[in-house]
């Protein structure tokens, strides 16, 4: 144990409150400057001066005021009661800062993370004189009706359970086992802490196979990501980012999501709480809050906050993906993350590298999304849990080629690229599906070969229709739409289709919002099925305008709304429907010929 | 070491004075953020603020600019405050400096309070969502880009387009349908001139609403520090009126433009590291400090609604102000050269514009059912309708089907009758859509796929004629 350090103020510029007399400070570690217990972060030691970077406003603080070390680093509380919380960047929970302070956060407002008085059902599950390490389950609670959480050893304790609890109810306070251990006796509780820019430990690191289900049809189809990969969507204002995220938080076939908004706007993070605690999971009678817990920084809070904000995140995804979940975690935007370490670098005065970002930008990224992963846990079971982490980045001025934005691609295996040109023609989510990929694709195939055979065929197919339309786009761009001939110009159509009928969804329709992936499938089997049907129909010499006139295309507008009891039906009237009027259509044709 | 021992002293230990930054001797007791009281040589005050403070140096920033201030005969006075706005409801039709003093000659008002000018963030738990629909009276925005109560829309305009007619002609118009109480304004002046501030002023009167009227004003050629204080000054007696007298709130913000101007060269004054094209790099930040200020609290009846004007440079939309204003702001509406030299009022372009709150306040019970599917289906038409016109520039009408043509007068007839409407044209909510419906119904009804059909049988003005055929 490290002495606490107790130190005097010698400069104070906007957020940053140099302190001498620090002897024994340690990088990173918590402090509270002065007497409104300003907390702050020690980022820089010179000799026994330290530079601290405080969490809330400055104002009012005066020089030679004491500073107090905590002697730990800024650390997030880990046990039952997380889920269903909006924290604010250092794990404070906004809701209970309400209800204690009203409407305005105002500087030292202090609540701890976790409610201390409320009890909680325990079942022990481990017997005295078992043998335990960091991971292992000692009990479980549950914790919401979705989520059993397990009362875990925590990573840094191994050894011989001497002592647990019975069944019953607790505080997350009160000792309810107690360890052997080599260093001599260990009390554990229902919650403990964790240094939030340490990564939890894990046994191995594993490639992802499964997908993270979205419902959303171009993201499943063309651009799917994997539990435990990284995507990152990106795009300029108003192209929809929030959006996407929002609706992924929503219905993402993950265990838990983690929601953290860096440095966004109040009424949004007041509009999404909103509807998450009016939305139902699924089809399930279960509020949506019942898996999600909200990490709320927005613009307006202490950029320094805002900075941690992401760390506190990931590490509350790290605890419930250690208890063997797949978790999700949303990061609205990690270019207002990389824009509060650029602030925070300038006031340090340190060289600054690419557009005033510090050089070491890369090297922090790349140490975030590390935390991300399907791994085998830690704990004597076998156990795998994943961390899927898709975040958003606001490039200035829609360019792609900012740092922020190529860093990020470095790392991350599937980008969603967000277009001006579709958002402008409220064509949502506005992915474009030529600039977008999926690294992720090749090892998910296997799963998807399992849902359907030709899976992937179709959705080449029907990548390779939308390039042809491009390119055909651009040729009658110079010249003309009058050289095409029918069966080009049902190159159009059926892209068309594709596009308004498939890509766009409505992420505010009462059905049309969830597509689930059986959908998916037979939604895309269909159009292409047309489409072949189209392209066999004018080779028999059945002019376009009369295949564009089948009553059979309003049907297909209406597939995506059409709910899911009745799609299998509907879709197999429709393709019932399909084979007919394209055979009477060439009947009729050969029929006129025969005329002729 | 008694607290208060420097309070109300004079301090002659000025060193240096670089820009509007004074560099004093350390006294003990000053807090960071402080207000100082800056005593010229000739015995004035001006007010400045503690921006950095150590052992050896405080730097004090003086926010009436310091010419005329000297190194030997200039004092300072700490004042153990923070910067604060004395407020009243005695402030409608009065005008104050950008630093809240009277500036209409008419004597002080009497303060009921003084309120910190820097307000703590509200609670994102704490803030009610908005969803009540304000109509402006201007089809391509309450068509397109519903502007709600408690929201912050920006109009992005360009040096000469006719955005001052613009917001002129939306605090006349604008109104919660339904509600008897108006909109009460405050207007902020940063940095514009004398006769655009005269403009609005008359502009005011003219419509006798100078009643309701607060006006803040930073002209040109006043400090540009000074402007730093200005939209704080406005927004602080914006939330005085919202939430403690439980009034609608419109905040006018022009121009924006000047205020991060103003951030630059104080940035460089102050020796910072620049960020992208010589703004600071805590703009961002600092900006949304000020736009953050909108919203509406949980369990209070008034609402704080803004609408920052800015002047992009040379017509750049990726200008850091406007760029960094839409990442903080909710949408953006966009006053376009293009549309301005064919003569159109309003010149906005709908493509880029967007308001991010509009789903929330319209439908069925708050405008209409059929606004949401009707605005899809009209941007949708547009977009096509300028990619069919970019066709026929390059290979001529005739390189177009017959659906092109459609699409290509749906859009001219758009522009003319939709779009574009007069300076004094007020048209409620339902003629705005009336509207949108006439010109649809140029295409066939094939084309709206962006409609369910139910709504097309309620709206489509041909649709039982077209049915009976």
């Amino acid at each position: 144990m490290s002495k606490k350090i107790s130190g005097k103020v010698s400069r104070i510029a906007g957020s940053f409150v140099t302190a001498k007399g620090m002897s024994g400070a340690q990088m990173f570690e918590l402090v509270k400057v002065g007497e409104a217990g300003v907390i702050g972060e020690i980022i820089r030691l010179q000799g026994k001066v330290a530079v601290i970077q405080a969490y809330e406003e400055t104002e009012g603080i005066k020089l030679g005021e004491k500073v107090f070390g905590t002697g730990k680093p800024l650390s997030v509380e880990l046990g039952p009661g997380l889920i269903g919380q909006i924290f604010d960047g250092v794990q404070r929970p906004l809701t209970v800062i309400s209800n204690m302070y009203g409407p305005l956060i105002k500087r030292g407002v202090e609540a701890l993370a976790l409610d201390r008085k409320k009890k909680w059902a325990f079942k022990p599950t481990l017997k005295k004189g078992t043998k335990v390490t960091g991971g292992d389950f000692v009990g479980s609670i549950q914790e919401t009706s979705l989520i059993k959480n397990r009362i875990m050893v925590p990573p840094t304790i191994s050894g011989v359970i001497s002592d647990i609890s019975s069944e019953g109810k607790y505080t997350i306070t009160d000792p309810i086992a107690e360890v052997r251990t080599s260093g001599g006796l260990e009390s554990l509780f229902l919650m403990h802490t964790w240094p939030v820019r340490k990564p939890r430990p894990y046994k191995t690191m594993l490639s992802p196979t499964e997908p993270l289900l979205s419902g959303q049809r171009i993201i499943d189809s063309f651009f799917p990501v994997a539990k435990g990969g990284i995507a990152a969507t990106t795009g300029g204002f108003g192209t929809g980012k929030t959006v996407v995220l929002q609706t992924l938080a929503i219905w993402v076939d993950a265990d838990v999501v983690v929601y953290i908004g860096c440095g966004e706007r109040g009424n949004e993070m007041a509009d999404v709480l909103d509807r998450f605690s009016k939305l139902k999971l699924g089809s399930s009678n279960q509020s949506l809050m019942n898996r999600t817990i909200f990490v709320a920084n927005v613009s307006n809070m202490p950029i320094v906050a805002r900075e941690a904000s992401i760390y506190t995140g990931i590490s509350l995804a790290e605890y419930y993906r250690d208890m063997g979940y797949n978790v999700a975690l949303m990061a609205d935007s990690t270019s207002r993350w990389a824009e509060a370490l650029r602030e925070i670098s300038g006031r340090l005065e340190e060289m600054p590298g690419e557009e005033g970002y510090p050089a070491y930008l890369a090297s922090r990224l790349a140490e975030f999304y590390a935390r991300a992963g399907q791994v085998q846990t830690i704990g004597n079971e076998d156990r795998q849990g994943s961390i899927t982490v898709l975040a958003a980045i606001s490039p200035p001025g829609g360019d792609f080629s900012e740092p922020v934005t190529t860093n990020t691609l470095r790392i991350a295996k599937v980008f969603w690229a967000l277009d001006f040109a579709l958002a402008h023609r409220r064509h949502f989510p506005a992915i474009n599906w030529f600039m977008s990929y999926s690294e992720n694709l090749p090892m998910l195939e296997p799963w998807f070969a399992k849902v359907e055979k030709d899976w992937q065929k179709l959705c080449n197919e029907a990548r390779t229709l939308l390039k042809e339309e491009e390119e055909l786009r651009e040729i009658v761009a110079l010249i003309g739409a009058e050289i095409l001939g029918d069966k080009q110009r049902s190159v159009f159509e059926t892209a068309k289709m594709l596009k308004e009928y498939f890509l766009l969804q409505n992420a505010f329709h009462p059905v049309d919002a969830y597509c689930p992936i059986a959908k998916t499938y037979k939604m895309l089997r269909t159009f292409l099925k047309f489409y072949d049907k189209t392209k066999i129909a004018i080779d028999s010499g059945v002019p376009l305008v009369n295949i564009l006139s089948l009553p059979i295309r309003e049907k297909l507008s209406r597939l995506k709304t059409t709910p899911t009891e009745e799609f299998d039906s509907v879709y197999l009237e429709i393709d019932k429907e399909m084979n007919e009027q394209f055979e009477n259509l060439e009947s009729e044709s050969s029929g006129g010929e025969d005329q002729i | 070491m008694s607290k208060k021992s420097h309070l109300g002293l004079k301090f002659f230990t000025v060193r240096e004075i670089t820009g509007p930054l004074l560099f004093c001797e350390s006294v003990t007791g000053v807090g960071f953020g402080e207000v100082v009281q800056v005593i010229t040589p000739r015995g004035g005050e001006q007010i400045g603020q503690v921006i950095d403070i150590s052992d050896e140096v405080t730097v004090i920033q003086v926010f009436e600019g310091t010419a005329g201030l000297s190194v030997e005969s200039t004092a300072v006075r700490f004042t153990g405050e923070t910067i604060k706005l004395p407020v009243s409801m005695d402030m409608f039709g009065r005008m104050f400096t950008g630093t809240g003093k009277p500036a209409d000659g008419g004597p002080n008002i009497l303060p009921e309070k003084y309120l910190d000018i820097h307000a703590p963030t509200i609670n994102p738990y704490s803030r009610e969502h908005p969803t009540k629909f304000i109509q402006t009276g201007i089809s391509v925005i309450d068509g397109l880009n519903t502007l709600l109560l408690g929201q912050k829309l920006p109009l992005l305009s360009g040096t000469g387009l006719p955005h001052k007619l613009l917001a002129s002609q939306i605090v006349r118009q604008a109104k919660v349908v339904g509600e008897e109480e108006g909109f009460t304004i405050v207007f902020a002046a940063l940095g514009i001139t004398s006769d655009e501030v005269t403009f609005f002023r008359n502009d005011f009167l003219k419509m006798g609403a100078m009643g309701k009227v607060v006006m803040f004003v930073n002209r040109a050629e006043e400090p540009a520090i000074e402007r730093i204080l200005t939209p704080r000054m406005a927004l602080t007696a914006a939330e005085y009126f919202a939430f403690e007298h439980n009034l609608d709130v419109l905040v006018i913000l022009v121009d924006m433009t000047n205020y991060c101007e103003a951030l630059r060269e104080i940035s460089a004054s102050r020796l910072e590291i620049p960020g992208r094209r010589g703004y600071p790099g805590y703009m961002y930040t600092d900006l949304a400090t000020l736009y953050e200020r909108a919203g509406i609290i949980k369990g209070k009846k008034g609402s704080v609604t803004q609408m920052p004007i800015l002047t992009m440079p040379d017509d750049d939309i990726t200008h850091p102000i406007a760029d960094l204003t839409s990442y903080i702001t909710e949408g953006q509406i966009i006053l376009d050269r293009e549309m301005f030299k064919k003569g159109t009022y309003p010149p906005i372009d709908p493509l880029p514009c967007l308001s991010r709150l509009m789903d929330k306040g319209i439908g069925a019970g708050k405008t209409r059912d059929d606004h949401k599917q009707l605005s899809d289906q009209l941007y949708y038409a547009y977009a096509e309708g300028k990619i069919v016109q970019g066709t026929a520039l390059v290979s001529g009408e005739k390189a177009l089907t017959s659906t092109d043509k459609l699409y290509l007068k749906f859009m001219e007839r758009f522009e003319r009758e939709f779009i574009s409407q007069g300076f004094n044209e007020n048209r409620d909510i339902e003629d705005t859509l009336n509207i949108g419906w006439t010109l649809l119904s140029i295409l066939p009804k094939s084309e709206l796929t962006r409609i369910e059909p139910s709504i097309i049988k309620k709206y489509h003005p041909n649709h039982e004629k077209e049915d009976s055929k």
